[in-house]
């Protein structure tokens, strides 16, 4: 019993992985997975260059308006139109610094997409924690904590040199507290997240969706050549040896274009079952043992009874 | 709908599979499936940004496809060994989720409501904190002025030898009267003040995020902010200027330490739920504290952009103590006005209870 118990704790240890449950409002179940960290972290560092990149190039672009590095000092303090053109490009330029370090985030996560182009690079995306909705001060809140997590112990670092001794190593221990913090918890979370109520999560991809768009014809035209007169029947007996997971291992098999697989599987099944009337006609006999197979396990779900695999005795 | 040749042909064809189909199972899903590729097809446009292109139907049907592909998608979890279609339907209802439930107010309209009432029952929410902040801040400025009046040397402690420039202890009064007023010739005005914003907003922000550590720093900060006031205060007071030197103070102090004092108060009250989160768990909490006090701090920094104007401009130009209280005390008023006694608009309570209601 004891084991038993220590067993089950350890699988459970083991499952959490990326993968989690989210409860929506309509009270579904989903299941999504948190982005990897290294994810966040390529997708943090995409960002980073994006700033660096539009703010150089702003810069540049204002330096280039106002003529050269070398002129600004005298004509700032002349008190001429040029002057106070001048001193209204230095003006963009610090209130576009500002905006770049904190709007940039912002802009981009509270768009419909919720993620910054790294993030949506790396197929990462925004979400509430509560399966709720995305709401603008979750996105605000994630993104002013950034300046204590990222930006101020960067400056803090590069300022104090490494020759200040304390200092340098007090903003050191402040960052590394900051960066680690998603190491440590299950989640991922930045202190940024625990504040927001958020959390990063992996976009999913829409190749999944193609599987059934295009099976579908095929399997449809299948189901219903074989209810039209089944070439091959089943009793019940053969049908009861499998269960719900050699039927699923059975589905990828007939799902793979490949024909290779469909041998093995047939003599497999047939010597179970000892029956060997599909000879050369291995995928028809096998779809039809597919789709009687689940009629029957579906039949038996409705009834709420299980049969994990071939293993294990019906569960009620 | 008009009874196109195709559709019917199209609408039998997918009847006959249905009735032809051998499972159940195959059966539920043909008869969902055109709704979900409708679904599919509107996510996938809404994905790529393209909402003009969803045409408004679609878009008022999006709820519910997403509901009937949610449910399709626990009735296929419960019924359905068809693998293919379950991780389908996976896929496709969190995408729905996704956009279902993502930003939906875009910034504009977003700070409509901000300014409709969510920033004033913000601060209101908070206001423990901003009380209990604001006592600190009377402390501090007390303890401050006690300070160096004890001991002239805290002064440079407190104020800093850079700052301070010609306002030290033993300042003849005519110096220190020469760094309030005449000073509307400055160049620069406008760099200077957007400086000063970016400064102070930085400071605020700081401020509120290390609210993450307790609450501590946020207050240690103030305190640092507020006795460096009170330090100066004691220094003008003793060349007879306590009038002048608060006018001075007044022009967009009232605009700026109410702003500090409220990113202190968010920062306070972030602190205060990570360590007592009361009976709902940590995490919840510090999410539900956390997005109060965001909403505060987007009013810090647009607080803190008419201080930084008011500092440049207004102080240079207005010249007179009196002019300088004026402008002064009417920020006070306003702000006090908007914070404590603006129940929002009409438009935005019932929205709000709207949302309260759905919640």
């Amino acid at each position: 019993m004891a084991r038993k118990e220590r067993k089950g704790r350890k699988v459970r240890k083991e499952a959490p992985g990326l993968g989690r449950t989210l409860l929506t409002p309509e009270g579904i179940s989903l299941s999504i997975a948190i982005a990897s960290r290294g994810a966040r972290f390529g997708a943090l560092l995409l960002d980073l260059f994006f700033i660096g990149l539009l703010i150089t190039v702003v810069s540049v672009s204002l330096l280039f308006m106002a003529g050269g590095a070398a002129s600004i000092e005298r004509t700032l303090s002349s008190g001429t139109t040029s002057g106070y053109a001048l001193q209204f490009l230095l003006v963009v330029w610090l209130i576009v610094l500002f905006l770049f370090r904190n709007a940039y985030f912002l802009f981009f996560e509270l768009g419909p997409r919720g993620a910054t182009p790294g993030k949506r690079i790396n197929g990462l995306r925004i979400a509430a924690r509560d399966g709720g909705r995305l709401t603008p001060e979750m996105v605000i809140a994630r993104n002013l904590l950034r300046d204590i997590e990222l930006f101020l112990p960067i400056v803090f670092v590069a300022s104090a040199g490494a020759e200040s001794g304390l200092a340098w190593l007090a903003a050191t221990a402040w960052f590394l507290i900051f960066m680690l913090f998603p190491l440590f918890n299950r989640d991922g979370l930045r202190a940024g997240d625990v504040i927001a109520g958020s959390w990063v999560v992996q976009a999913p991809r829409p190749k999944l969706a193609r599987a059934l768009s295009v099976e579908a014809p095929a399997e449809a035209a299948s189901t219903a050549a074989t209810s039209e007169g089944p070439k091959y029947r089943f009793g019940e007996d053969e049908l009861a040896v499998y269960g719900e997971y050699e039927l699923q291992a059975l589905e990828r098999v007939l799902r793979d274009k490949r024909a290779k697989a469909i041998e093995p599987v047939y003599h497999t099944i047939s010597d179970k079952i000892g029956r060997s009337d599909g000879w050369g006609d291995e995928r028809a006999f096998l779809e039809a043992y597919y789709t009687q197979l689940r009629a029957r396990l579906e039949a038996g779900l409705r009834m709420g009874v299980r049969k994990a695999d071939k293993n294990t005795e019906e569960t009620r | 709908m008009s009874g196109s040749v195709q559709d019917n042909g199209q609408a039998a064809s997918a009847l006959g599979a249905i009735e032809s189909a051998a499972l159940r199972s195959d059966r539920f899903r043909l008869e969902r499936e055109a709704d979900w590729q409708r679904l599919e097809a509107i996510v996938r446009k809404m994905e790529k940004g393209r909402l003009r292109k969803v045409s408004d139907e679609d878009l008022l049907a999006l709820p519910g496809l997403y509901r009937a592909a949610a449910s399709g998608l626990s009735v296929a979890r419960e019924t359905s060994l068809d693998a293919a279609t379950v991780a389908y339907l996976e896929t496709l209802v969190q995408r729905a989720w996704f956009v279902v439930y993502g930003p939906r107010t875009s910034l504009a309209g977003w700070l409509r409501s901000f300014f409709a009432g969510g920033w004033s029952a913000a601060v209101r929410a908070i206001g423990a904190d901003v009380a209990a902040c604001f006592a600190i801040l009377v402390a501090a400025v007390a303890a401050g002025w006690l300070l160096v009046a004890n001991d002239p040397e805290w002064y440079f402690a407190l104020v800093g030898r850079e700052m301070a420039g010609p306002r030290v202890p033993g300042a003849t009064p005519e110096m220190l009267r020469a760094t309030l007023f005449d000073n509307a010739d400055q160049n620069g005005l406008s760099v200077f003040a957007a400086q000063l914003f970016s400064n102070n907003a930085q400071v605020s922000i700081l401020a509120f995020a290390l609210g993450f550590a307790f609450g501590i720093p946020s207050v240690l900060l103030l305190v640092q902010n507020l006795a460096l006031l009170g330090a100066m205060l004691w220094l003008y007071s003793g060349a007879g200027l306590t009038l002048d030197f608060a006018g001075w103070i007044a022009v967009h102090g009232t605009t700026e330490i109410f702003a500090i004092l409220l990113s202190a108060a968010a920062g306070l009250h972030i602190g205060r739920t990570l360590a007592f989160p009361g009976p709902r768990p940590l995490l919840s909490a510090a999410a539900a504290a956390g997005q109060r006090a965001a909403v505060v701090m987007v009013g810090v920094v647009l607080m803190l952009v008419i201080a930084a104007l008011l500092e440049g401009f207004a102080r240079q130009l207005v010249d007179t103590t009196l002019g300088r209280f004026s402008i002064g005390g009417f920020m006070l008023v306003v702000w006090c006005a908007y914070f404590f006694a603006f129940p929002g608009t009409r438009r935005w309570r019932e929205e709000r209870a709207g949302e309260g209601g759905l919640r």
